[in-house]
């Protein structure tokens, strides 16, 4: 995973709420077995839409998603955060997320940063009034900034320390492999197997 | 102070506990299908890594498959399907491929072979694993890069989420469903009103609900936000999984049953939300927009966007209104729809088709209508009682295993601008095809709908209305 320590960029303000994880990345673009190729699949029916806002050309190259509250429910599809990153995105900004996508993006260095709605809602009349201008994300310090103005924001240590680090669950969770194995042998007697 | 049965469910599985780290959870079961895991099976062989216990993992084929016999037709279906098999053979685990008698939609088969018990840690790389709570243990869907985590070490890295008890007093009136209720529940709470917790479904309503009814309402947790939706297990529990291929027999089940009863709430436990609804005033509940949240009874009108005082609410319903070509103020029951379908993890079960056949029974379909067992299992249950043919007599289609028209992966979609009575759990823009609009109910509501072309209860049918 790439790390991810703080990224200023420009930003797409995406005026609605409930964006679930079926419009970031449609079921057709889920048959795919790569990991790349995403990209064209993001919002792939609201594109067709001319007036959609990603098809506006002064926010081609933007990296940093203003979305209303609720970004990423419904369906666990990591290919969500692919077709995010894999379109340019570093960062999303909203309200609120669903659970499982801001765990997939975690897992993938795309940063989830919850923000109060009416401070996402200046982000985005900002985007709005001024595609060119740039908004700072800084992990390090947990602070999005947009001129002399700064929020800050909540994200747990463990996490952010991962993605600064850019590092693999799984490299580290098998540093306590005699963890797991000591575990599996007080598990209760009955419990199934598939076998 | 007493422990909430998400507590005691979390702790018992905790491998590793550090300041400042989330803690590494144990899984106890992980099941798998064609979509979320080629890319994590990718990632195993990319790293050299194996698979810890394929003896506690289980893949079936579902998303993509056709619902009519014969092989899969497109050919990118088809290779993510020969995917899982290669990677199923390569790995060592056991696959329940197309046309294999234990086939079926990951949710429904785990439950099915008595694999899903109480107090285990479940999951999948897909939303509706929760549906697994309603044996009380703690099931939620995960991403691709969790899977791999899990296939390589058969853990997980997990904050506990915070606890919220739905607490549902009184009895369900004749005529309303698990499937009402759950729908209540999200209008009520919102589609992010569970963002964070498990949640725990409680109460003399729950109670008296069949296991099928109670995955039905866990089922749909993650359309409430909650990552998992849990019952306490009971004698209902135990004896739908008595006898079932994967349950403790002899001396085990005594054992596990004794171990099982401890897994409820202690009296003095508190949890982080408490939010109660009454069964008894609920009626047939559907929905009108393009989230689960946008719900109302069925004898209600499409509301407009006025009511709504959040303004994010307004611009949401204002929307939704656009997409599904409604009209506030338009009674629910007068909204014609095109297709029904009858199925998929939410409402696929055998109880479920019992429910639509008993409509259906003596009746003829209006709409094209499609039934569709959620396992072979099912369908095997369900031929042998004669409701396929039920299903036939009245002019629906009766298809084999699958996710079917739940959502847009395999041929069973809608058409542009088409509209659908749906038993599944997402009406989101897209979800059973571009530009098609769902409409999510019961399946005595589906059933119904069927008959009359327009959104019904089956009172309505039996009043002649
Ligand atoms: S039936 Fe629908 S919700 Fe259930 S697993 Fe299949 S696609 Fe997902």
């Amino acid at each position: 995973m790439e790390a991810f320590t703080t990224h200023t960029g420009r930003a797409v303000p995406l005026r609605r709420s409930n964006v679930d994880t079926d419009q970031i990345i449609p079921a057709v673009w889920l048959k795919q077995v790569s990991r790349t190729g995403f990209e064209n699949g993001l919002f792939a029916a609201w594109r067709e839409d001319p007036s959609f806002v990603l098809n506006n050309p002064v926010y081609q190259g933007a990296s940093i998603l203003l979305s209303g509250p609720d970004f990423g429910t419904g369906s666990s599809r990591e290919h969500a955060v692919w077709a995010l990153q894999q379109y340019g995105f570093r960062v999303v900004i909203a309200a609120r997320f669903g659970d499982i996508f801001r765990n997939n993006s975690t897992k993938m260095g795309l940063l989830p940063v919850v923000l109060p709605s009416d401070v996402v809602e200046k982000l985005q009349e900002a985007a709005e009034a001024d595609p060119a201008v740039e908004i700072t994300v800084d992990l390090a310090e947990r602070e999005v900034r947009l001129g002399s103005e700064s929020w800050s924001f909540e994200i747990d240590d463990y996490t952010r320390w991962r993605l600064m680090e850019g590092l693999d669950d799984i490299g580290l969770t098998l540093r306590h492999a005699d963890d797991v194995a000591v575990y599996e042998n007080g598990r209760q007697p009955w419990l199934p197997t598939t076998v | 102070m007493g422990r909430t049965l998400a507590e005691k469910v979390w702790e018992q599985h905790v491998v590793r506990r550090a300041e400042g780290e989330p803690d590494l959870l144990y899984i106890d079961l992980h099941l798998i299908h064609e979509v979320t895991s080629p890319q994590a099976f990718d990632g195993l062989r990319m790293a050299g890594r194996t698979v810890r216990r394929p003896d506690l993992t289980i893949a079936t084929e579902d998303h993509n498959v056709p619902t009519v016999l014969g092989p899969i037709s497109d050919p990118v279906s088809r290779t993510q399907v020969e995917t899982l098999r290669k990677n199923a053979a390569e790995f060592g685990i056991r696959l329940h491929p197309m046309g294999d008698a234990g086939q079926g939609v990951v949710h429904i088969i785990g439950p099915q072979f008595g694999l899903t018990q109480p107090g285990m840690t479940i999951v999948c790389g897909d939303s509706h694993t929760s549906t697994h709570g309603a044996f009380g243990g703690i099931a939620f869907g995960i991403g691709t890069s969790e899977v791999e985590h899990v296939l390589a070490t058969q853990t997980l890295p997990a904050y506990r989420p915070k606890t919220m008890a739905i607490e549902v007093k009184g009895e369900l009136p004749v005529g309303v469903t698990a499937k009402d209720l759950i729908l209540a529940i999200i209008a009520k709470i919102g589609t992010g009103g569970g963002q964070g917790y498990i949640v725990e479904y409680r109460g003399e309503a729950i109670r008296k609900l069949s296991m099928e009814g109670r995955m039905t309402v866990c089922n749909m947790s993650i359309e409430a936000g909650a990552r998992a939706g849990m019952i306490a297990p009971d004698e209902t529990t135990f004896a739908y999984l008595k006898g079932r291929p994967h349950a403790p027999s002899g001396d085990a089940w005594d054992q596990a049953v004794e171990y099982w009863k401890s897994l409820r709430t202690d009296d003095d436990a508190v949890f982080d939300k408490v939010v109660e609804i009454d069964a008894s005033t609920l009626t047939p509940f559907v929905t009108w927009g393009t989230n689960p949240g946008q719900g109302a009874p069925l004898g209600a009108a499409v509301p407009s966007p006025e009511e709504f005082g959040d303004p994010i609410e307004r611009a949401a319903a204002e929307r939704a209104l656009e997409y599904m070509g409604l009209t506030a103020g338009t009674p629910l029951r007068e909204i014609e729809v095109d297709t029904v379908f009858v199925g998929s993890c939410t409402n696929g079960r055998l109880e479920d088709l019992r429910a639509a056949a008993d409509i259906l029974r003596g009746r003829a379909v209006v709409t094209r209508t499609l039934i569709v067992p959620g396992s072979m299992q099912v369908k095997k249950a369900a031929e042998e009682e004669g409701l396929d043919q039920v299903f036939k007599d009245a002019g629906a289609e009766w298809r084999e295993a699958g996710c079917s028209m739940c959502l847009g992966m395999n041929p069973d979609t809608l058409k542009p601008g088409e509209r659908s009575a749906s038993t599944s759990n997402r009406n989101f823009e897209g979800r059973q095809g571009k530009g098609g609009r769902t409409h999510l109910v019961s399946p005595q509501v589906a059933a119904a709908t069927a008959v009359t072309g327009k959104l019904t209860a089956p009172a309505d049918l039996a009043q002649g209305r």
